[in-house]
């Protein structure tokens, strides 16, 4: 059932995001860096799925694409099967406010900002109100092992304790969509097995789980596989909602 | 109601950055504060430096002119002749205000009078005070609050009684808290009854005419008592003045006489007066100076206040622009996590709202206890004016959001990819 896609297709109605000979080309002095070179693929609702490949093949900018962080240098990219390109900057931003969840590469914590400051931005954009915005993020913090630092600053944790927060943070909108670049690249393998753990609870709940990694065995959690190569689809394993 | 609650969160998260960056805050406010306290002060000295001019040249009557007294340079006084020894002659005649009385059409009244400064003194307490020997229409021509007793009168005048009339200042100083009315006192030579006290009016650019210790006694009494020529004894001998008249009110019927009167009065003087040993003083052209100078002064002060108030808002745009680059990424993460251009925008903004009403809040403050100590401290007048403080708090609030909002724009137009790249 997964095809890499060649042609042209109208979305169906159950797929979240479909990418249609998406490039991303970066100029760097005179010369054009191809980061995506013509990937297409699609995502059903409910899928999880890793994207793999070697460092500096794409990852993290199809990532950001998928994220509606970054937009195609060229091809489409369909969300909910609305053209993105097609889509203002409100409608993107309101897009990741209710629906997607990302946990960067880099955490991305506000440092001003306490560990449960941090995990109320998005509610707070939300518009929930405070009370509940604390209740839930000691409930998020809880849930991925962190609610002993809520009251302490990113700076004053380990890299394994913020990226937590990171998750803590990407879940706190309730998001149909995770997307989570290399979620457990600083986590020790206990922690790591914690997270992927909460990764599978999610993805039972119905949720689609897009992860970066390079590493095989947390790929392994995932139902499907993308691998990159030099900006190109190598290959789709596993095919459950993937095409 | 529903929209201060919709940006009650965003308030609170102005207020919080604004407190998690405290120095910053500080230090922005600081330009603010200085700059809306600065206007307000400036504004307060100035309006009270202006209406106290203003007032003090009301107060000399604008139907009135002034004839002073001038000593000649030496050159002039050499030429004269008139000089003897080390005797002084020179001013306006007795012979002079009748002058004036009699050929300058629409003089109401003339006031002559002499002001010497003699030693009074009552049992041990001395002091210097200027004695002003006149007319009773002196009393009506510059008026004053008569706080006891009475002023001079015709009677005073005919039997050259030895009677006073003290300003309360000089009363103050000589005769402290005894009963007044009705003491004597030693002016000079002569012993005087207190008759009456009248109102000191303190200050001023330009001096009244009884703005200090003053006894006012009858000029036939003076005359009298003391003569016209007033001799000081010192180390290097005798030196003395003799002036007949140290000055003439002249009282016009109206307004509109004074100008074509202080010309006609030049005219007659200067035919009797082969030097130039008087001076013509018209308070209406020196309020209309005055109140040139006011709205030149003000324009300054306005130009000066403006760029104080720019400097601050100046001083708002700096910081803002560098919190911003500072917080690229937190705009970043913000964006990133699906925040809206326009609530980067509302964040920073009522982050310069706050340091601009703050700082202005504060500057109001200043503002008014600034000429308050100053006036505490200096007796100079303040006026502070309610307008200013509006007009202040305003432009510095304005100038502070207009300021504000191109660090916030520019903060919210980044790209939110290209914004979290940004270490
Ligand atoms: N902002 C950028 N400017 C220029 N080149 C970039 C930029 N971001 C990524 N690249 C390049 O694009 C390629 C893919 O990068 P990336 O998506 O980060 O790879 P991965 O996450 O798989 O390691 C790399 O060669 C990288 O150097
Ligand atoms: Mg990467």
């Amino acid at each position: 059932m997964i095809v890499q896609m060649t042609e042209n297709r109208h979305p169906l109605d159950d797929e979240v995001v479909r990418f249609d000979a998406v490039m991303r080309h970066y100029t760097v002095g005179n010369e054009i860096v191809r980061a995506l070179d013509g990937i297409s693929f699609s995502i059903r609702r409910g899928a999880y799925c890793a994207i793999m490949g070697p460092s500096g093949s794409g990852k993290s900018t199809m990532l950001n694409i998928l994220g509606c962080l970054d937009r195609p240098s060229s091809g489409a990219y369909w969300l909910n099967g609305k053209n993105v390109a097609e889509m203002d900057d409100n409608a993107l931003s309101d897009h990741r406010l209710r629906n997607l969840g990302f946990v960067f590469q880099s955490f991305h914590l506000i440092p001003q900002l306490t560990v449960s400051e941090n995990i109320e931005v998005p509610m707070f954009y939300l518009g929930l109100p405070h009370a509940e915005r604390r209740r839930k993020a000691e409930m998020l913090a809880d849930r991925v092992g962190i609610s002993h630092r809520l009251r302490h600053l990113p700076s004053e944790l380990s890299g394994g304790q913020r990226q937590r927060v990171a998750v803590a943070r990407a879940l706190a909108n309730d998001p149909a969509v995770l997307l989570a670049d290399e979620p457990t690249g600083n986590l020790d393998s206990a922690t790591s097995i914690q997270i992927m753990g909460l990764f599978q609870e999610l993805y039972e709940q119905g949720k689609t789980v897009v992860l970066v990694t390079h590493e095989p065995d947390i790929a392994a959690y995932a139902k499907a596989n993308i691998v990159l190569k030099d900006g190109r689809v190598l290959s789709i394993t596993g095919k459950e909602g993937v095409m | 109601m529903n929209q201060i609650l919709h940006f009650w969160p965003f308030i609170k998260l102005g207020l919080t950055d604004v407190w998690r960056h405290k120095a910053r805050s500080f230090l922005t406010m600081l330009g603010v504060v200085f700059g809306v306290g600065s206007v307000i002060a400036m504004l307060a000295v100035g309006e009270g430096a202006s209406q106290q001019a203003l007032d003090s040249i009301k107060r000399l009557g604008s139907e009135n002119i002034m004839v002073t007294s001038v000593k000649p340079s030496s050159e002039d006084g050499a030429s004269t002749g008139a000089q003897r020894g080390r005797l002084a002659v020179y001013g306006l005649l007795y012979d002079d205000e009748v002058r004036i009385r009699e050929t300058v059409p629409g003089v109401v009244v003339t006031v002559p009078a002499r002001m010497t400064r003699r030693n009074a003194r009552v049992n041990e307490r001395q002091l210097e005070m200027r004695v002003v020997e006149t007319v009773p229409e002196w009393f009506d021509v510059v008026q004053r609050p008569v706080l006891a007793g009475r002023v001079l009168t015709a009677n005073d005048m005919r039997m050259r009684s030895n009677v006073c009339v003290l300003t309360e200042y000089g009363v103050r100083r000589l005769l402290a808290a005894e009963g007044i009315l009705g003491q004597h006192i030693r002016i000079a030579s002569g012993v005087f009854e207190v008759a009456g006290i009248v109102k000191n009016e303190t200050g001023g650019a330009v001096r009244a005419p009884d703005s200090e210790a003053d006894a006012y006694i009858p000029l036939t009494t003076g005359t009298r008592l003391f003569g016209e020529a007033n001799i000081r004894y010192s180390a290097g001998g005798m030196e003395g003045e003799k002036v007949e008249l140290s000055e003439i009110i002249v009282k016009m019927a109206d307004t509109k006489k004074v100008e074509a009167g202080s010309k006609a009065i030049e005219a007659v003087l200067t035919r009797f007066h082969k030097k130039k040993d008087f001076r013509i003083d018209v308070p209406l052209t020196l309020l209309r100076e005055a109140e040139r100078t006011k709205r030149t002064y003000n324009i300054v002060l306005g130009a000066i206040a403006g760029i104080s108030l720019l400097v601050g808002g100046i001083g708002i745009m700096n910081i803002m622009l560098a919190s911003v680059t500072e917080r690229t990424k937190e705009i970043g993460i913000r964006r990133a996590i699906g925040a809206r251009r326009s609530r980067i925008v509302i964040q920073f903004l009522i982050n310069t709202c706050v340091l601009s009403i703050g700082g202005g809040i504060v500057g109001l403050l200043l503002g008014v206890a600034i000429p308050f100590l100053i006036t505490v401290f200096t007796d100079m007048p303040t006026v502070v004016q309610p307008y200013s403080l509006i007009l202040a708090f305003g432009i510095s609030v304005g100038i502070g959001i207009i300021f504000g909002l191109y660090p916030a724009m520019r903060a919210a137009e980044l790209d939110p990819i290209e914004a979290l790249r940004h270490e």
